[in-house]
């Protein structure tokens, strides 16, 4: 079976989970013999060693456009404007929904040219691309949801645009795939979508080869990773960290990763008087993502509304445990960890102390978390995909 | 001749509340009073009340033929008497009728066996004082918690004075022999051994009402068959199970009461049956054969074994650490002291912290008042901080007056 995969970012061009979602997903339909053409909106070289990762099935298209994962409309105007400082190409459109125009006529050319049996679609800026795919070509939609505009936004400010885009999508959608129970609840509540149209498939992680670090330190570090954003609840991190340091003054937090919230999260930590215990280390790729779990004794994942959090698997997977929210959708599916609701500064506070100060809590964590995270890989998913597409057929 | 022996399980653990490690030093009450007395209030009325009325109406109805026996933990009955206290008068009303037994335990519901004899022994004798205060009864026959036994139980309790003593009939301790007759530990000369059939008692404690099981719906008459079928190969079949199985894991809708009411009649329609308390078991019947106990067995999940409260690192440092504290806590003669680390032994804060998910993780998760076995671990290690960090008040005040007194001469 040929899928005609429309995305927005894929590694090494990624700067978040979703990148790495379809990068695992398309690996494992791979492996189910699945021939997956994969479009992304950017021009860029392809290395050849990144070719020969992906395996054969799958090939790279390439459109040229601004688009990135993650960026309200407002955000976009910012990048515009830094990038209009350098030699730009007319290309480009003024706005976001302007380049998800232009994605989606993209599409139509490239649903004339390819041959395939079925449109797979992640995500909101992707959706007018599959429906014009769709349209051309009479083949199955499936859209892949892996976070809405209430999630983004924390459900305040929800742009109307992206609402209707989303929705729009939804609706002409032959099957919709959400991340988890909790996306799918959000998808039936707020997007009006019928609960039998919409299936969960939560993510996996592909294993990391085994890297070895030399880590030196002596204090005990927390770690936040993921985008500075309110979504994330780098906020509520900061105060919890505020707390923890109230109790034993020793600890170090490292936030990695940045995002509009940057300015306000340094500026937050001097004003709270903890500066010297809390470290940016800015957004971080590839091997240095798992220095960083390595060298943290904990994990902290407070985000406000989370559809999966592939980082809370990765970090298990190095054998980092996790503190997460029970406002996320991998909450669902594990066990070994610590969880606490996000707005509970305390009680998060109380479980980072815990997790450092009883050394049977962090290894037993360690243990079960590690040999947990090994129950992920994205054969299941690629399997659960494999049955929707012939479903459909 | 078939004789049925029931014994039920009554307990309550002193739940812990989300004790932070913020309080540490701040605030020595550990407990959740308010779950706790929900949750009192809640079983109460769902089973206790209810149950003990139909037991009392069955005793008189069969006029000395339906005697049933009962352990009751302290804790359960510190909290029946702060919350509930109809419950006593109504377990009081019970003894009254001279039908039922009490049978002797840990007040606590501790694991203190295992890590301190002398500590056992304290507690066993303030939970005889308790049966002697409230229903005026010496217990005669011993049941450890959640039936954990081996040889070496068998002996001290045998050196305390017991006729008998409980414990689960584990096909990993019997092999081919069957439940239904009296043994004697290997290492012990007099006291006797009653094995929980347990095919029969979960029958009625777990799967009752679970229609996936072939034998759903469990009607009394088929229940009294697989009774009478033991007539000829057996003379004693021990039902031993929690009491909470009527109204509260088997609610009153599975018609779990409907069964216990008509069971008296039924089992007795059988010229041949009867039922027994423990204590007439061990008088009745002769020993049949020795069973060598060695590793330690319980009624607990499908290992039966200690792995529901040992099966992890949080568990056994968790439980070294509150027995390695014993002496100093018996020391500052504080006895709120004393009576929190005590409630803090309770085995049920061990159980919670069980990692065993899968397959027996269900059941756990159902008697798990924290979300996880993480939470728990926590919250009791807090607590556990907070009691070391009062002994260590404790020994610094005795250490000032010493000196004080040095500083004085």
């Amino acid at each position: 079976m040929k899928v005609l995969m429309f995305g927005w970012e894929f590694p090494p061009y990624s700067s978040g989970g979703l990148g790495t979602a379809c990068y695992g997903l398309t690996k494992g339909l791979s492996r189910q013999n699945m021939e997956v053409t994969f479009v992304v909106p950017y021009d860029v070289e392809i290395e050849s060693d990144f070719v020969k990762l992906l395996s054969t099935n799958i090939k790279i298209k390439r459109i040229k456009s601004l688009l990135q994962p993650y960026l309200s409309s407002a955000s976009y105007s910012t990048i515009l404007s830094k990038k209009k400082k350098r030699p730009f190409p007319k290309i480009y459109g003024e706005t976001l929904f302007e380049e998800v125009y232009r994605y989606g006529e993209a599409a139509k050319e490239i649903a004339m040219e390819e041959d395939f049996d079925i449109i797979h679609c992640h995500d909101w800026l992707t959706f007018k691309a599959g429906i014009n795919a769709k349209e051309l070509s009479g083949k199955p939609l499936v859209v892949h949801v892996h976070a809405t505009e209430f999630d983004r936004t924390g459900g305040h400010g929800v742009n109307q645009q992206v609402y209707d885009t989303e929705r729009g999508g939804m609706e002409k959608a032959d099957r919709i795939i959400a991340v988890s129970n909790y996306t799918k609840q959000k998808i039936v509540q707020h997007y009006g979508i019928h609960p039998d149209k919409i299936i969960v498939v939560h993510n996996a992680i592909e294993i990391p080869e085994e890297i070895h670090f030399d880590i030196n330190k002596q204090d005990k570090v927390v770690l936040f990773l993921g985008r500075l954003t309110l979504q994330k609840g780098p906020d509520y991190f900061l105060y919890a960290a505020k707390k923890v340091l109230g109790y034993d003054p020793h600890i170090k937090f490292i936030i990695a990763g940045s995002g509009d919230m940057e300015r306000f999260i340094i500026e937050k930590s001097a004003e709270l008087g903890i500066s010297s215990n809390v470290l940016f280390a800015g957004f971080l790729e590839g091997n240095d993502v798992y220095r960083a779990y390595r060298m943290a004794d904990l994990y902290v994942m407070p985000s406000v509304s989370e559809p999966f959090g592939l980082t809370a698997l990765e970090s298990m997977r190095s054998g980092t445990p996790v503190l997460i929210s029970n406002q996320s959708g991998v909450s669902e599916v594990i066990t070994h960890c610590l969880k606490a609701d996000f707005w509970d500064v305390n009680d998060i506070a109380n479980k980072i102390v815990a997790a450092l100060k009883y050394s049977e809590l962090h290894h037993t964590l360690k243990e079960h978390g590690s040999l947990e995270s090994h129950r992920f890989n994205w054969n299941e998913p690629a399997k659960k995909c494999v049955d929707i597409y012939n479903s459909l057929m | 001749m078939v004789s049925l022996c029931f014994y039920f399980q009554v307990h309550q653990p002193a739940r812990l509340r989300k004790y932070t490690v913020f309080e540490i030093n701040n605030n020595h009450d550990y407990f959740d009073h308010k779950k706790n007395r929900e949750i009192a209030k809640k079983v109460a009325n769902k089973c206790y009340l209810p149950t003990n009325k139909l037991i009392l109406d069955l005793i008189k109805k069969h006029s000395g033929a339906f005697k049933v026996s009962y352990s009751i933990t302290g804790t359960a009955l510190e909290q029946f008497e702060e919350y509930v206290p109809e419950v006593i008068q109504s377990f009081q009303e019970l003894a009254d009728t001279k039908q039922v037994e009490f049978l002797s335990e840990t007040y606590h519901h501790s694991l203190s066996f295992l890590y301190s004899k002398d500590e056992f022994r304290e507690q066993v004798s303030m939970h005889k004082e308790k049966m002697l205060k409230l229903f005026n009864y010496k217990p005669k026959v011993f049941r450890n918690t959640e039936l954990i036994f081996n040889n070496e139980l068998g002996n001290f309790i045998e050196g305390m004075g017991y006729k008998g003593i409980l414990a689960e009939g584990a096909d990993h301790v019997l092999g081919w022999r069957s439940p239904n007759f009296v043994y004697r530990p290997k290492t012990c000369n007099k006291i006797k051994l009653l094995l929980k059939n347990y095919k029969l008692s979960d029958d009625i404690a777990f799967r009752f009402s679970e229609k996936s099981w072939k034998e759903h719906p469990l009607t009394i008459e088929k229940f009294s068959q697989w009774v009478n079928e033991v007539n000829g190969n057996g003379n004693l079949i021990n039902l031993f199970m929690d009491y909470e199985t009527f109204g509260e894991h088997q609610w009153s809708q599975t018609g779990i009461f409907r069964f216990l009411k008509n069971l008296p009649t039924e089992i007795l329609k059988h010229p041949d049956n009867n039922f027994v308390t423990p204590s007439e078991a061990v008088e009745k019947y002769d020993v049949t054969s020795e069973l060598d106990i060695h590793n330690p067995v319980s009624w607990a999940d499908v290992e039966r074994d200690l792995s529901a409260w040992l099966g992890n690192k949080m568990q056994t440092e968790s439980l070294r650490e509150i027995y390695a504290i014993e002496q100093q806590v018996k020391d500052s003669k504080d006895s709120k002291l004393i009576e929190d680390w005590r409630k803090l032994q309770t085995s049920d804060h061990f159980y919670y912290m069980c990692t065993k998910w899968f397959a027996d993780g269900d059941v756990h998760k159902y008697f798990n008042p924290y979300d996880s076995p993480y939470d728990s671990y926590i919250f009791f290690m807090n607590a556990l901080n907070d009691v070391m960090g009062r002994i260590r008040n404790h020994e610094l005040s005795k250490e000032n007056i010493q000196n004080f007194a040095e500083s004085k001469a």
